[in-house]
């Protein structure tokens, strides 16, 4: 991917696909240039054995089956900056009242193979876009700013006659983080 | 929250409001834009974005719905649209940009003219 923010993306739709109703998504930046992006959700999680095949392409089972390319592309990113993808998951059998999944990712921000992190902007309007009944907390914090979204607050505005997908709903989410990322820089 | 911002997004509701019951109704269009990793990979991202602008400012928030699915079976040809309408057959566009979206929404959605240049069928 040419920019983390589109693994984000990619990432983020595998707590949709999940079934979550909740998802975290942050990226922090340490002093010393470490950035931890985390995605945590509240879905059906996944056994220890699904998380060992997802991390490794090359871990096969008996049982065959499609693999992604999601999580891999996400370690390759990690891993060639220094850093790690670790995942955190709970079936529904595993926690009943915890299920979810979390999935981590460090990086070097001064490595020459750090991959930008891009528009994130476009990423959290994408994924609200697409899935308006989810609710969202971001997060992006870094020396120079400290950009934070709760789709939650905005329900909370909005109403029921309103989803958070209408187009102008969309363009309000857009210039809002915008500001925030603009206001921070300077 | 910031206190301008939550004032105007409560105008912007109420502005909503008395949209909403409009929107209901025939002739409606879906776009539908494949978002799965090669999707994304490819540059579906501002594809996305593009429709969801291009299609607010043009108005026909009413009659269009963009939505995203996961792969559509044609990763070669990502960023890959598909556009929806009742009484007419499923137009594919495929290897999309944002400008290519942006003309999409003017001459199909707007103007009812498929690009055909952009289709599967011319990109074969
Ligand atoms: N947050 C999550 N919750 C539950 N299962 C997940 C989650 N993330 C990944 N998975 C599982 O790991 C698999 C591989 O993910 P990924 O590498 O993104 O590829 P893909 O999404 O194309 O299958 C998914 O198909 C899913 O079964
Ligand atoms: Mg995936």
């Amino acid at each position: 991917m040419k920019e983390l923010s589109l693994n984000v993306l990619d990432i983020t739709q595998n707590s949709i696909t999940a079934g979550a109703k909740h998802i975290e998504i942050s990226l922090i930046e340490n002093e010393e240039g470490i950035l931890t992006l985390s995605i945590a959700d509240d879905g059906c999680g996944m056994s220890q054995e699904t998380v060992r095949r997802v991390i490794d392409p090359f871990y096969t089972t008996r049982t065959t089956r499609k693999v992604g390319m999601g999580i891999p592309l996400l370690k390759l990113a990690a891993e060639q900056a220094g850093g790690e993808v670790k995942i955190v998951s709970k079936t529904v059998e595993d926690d009943p009242d915890g299920h979810g999944t979390v999935i981590s990712a460090t990086f070097d921000t001064g490595s020459i193979d750090f991959t930008p992190v891009g528009d994130m902007v476009s990423t959290m309007c994408t994924i609200i876009q697409g899935h308006p009944e989810v609710d969202y907390l971001f997060v992006h914090k870094t020396a120079s700013f400290d950009v934070s979204l709760d789709t939650a607050e905005l329900r909370a505005v909005l109403g029921e006659d309103v989803p958070l997908s209408d187009f102008a709903v969309i363009g309000w989410i857009s210039d809002y983080l915008q500001q925030q990322y603009q206001n921070e820089n300077q | 929250m910031k206190a301008m911002s939550i004032a105007e997004l409560t105008a912007l509701r109420d502005k909503m409001k008395d949209r909403v019951a409009m929107r209901e109704g025939s002739g409606q269009i879906r776009v539908v834009v494949g978002m799965a990793t090669c999707g994304i990979a490819a540059g579906a991202r501002p594809v996305l974005s593009a429709f969801v602008e291009k299609v607010g400012e043009a108005g026909l928030g009413d009659r269009v719905i963009v939505s995203q699915t996961g792969c559509i079976g044609i990763c070669q040809y990502e960023p890959v649209v598909e556009i929806f309408e009742d009484g007419k057959e499923k137009v594919t566009y495929v290897k999309m940009d944002a400008a290519k979206a942006a003309e999409v929404v003017e001459k199909h959605l707007k103007g009812g003219v498929v690009v055909d240049a952009y289709t599967i069928g011319q990109n074969k």
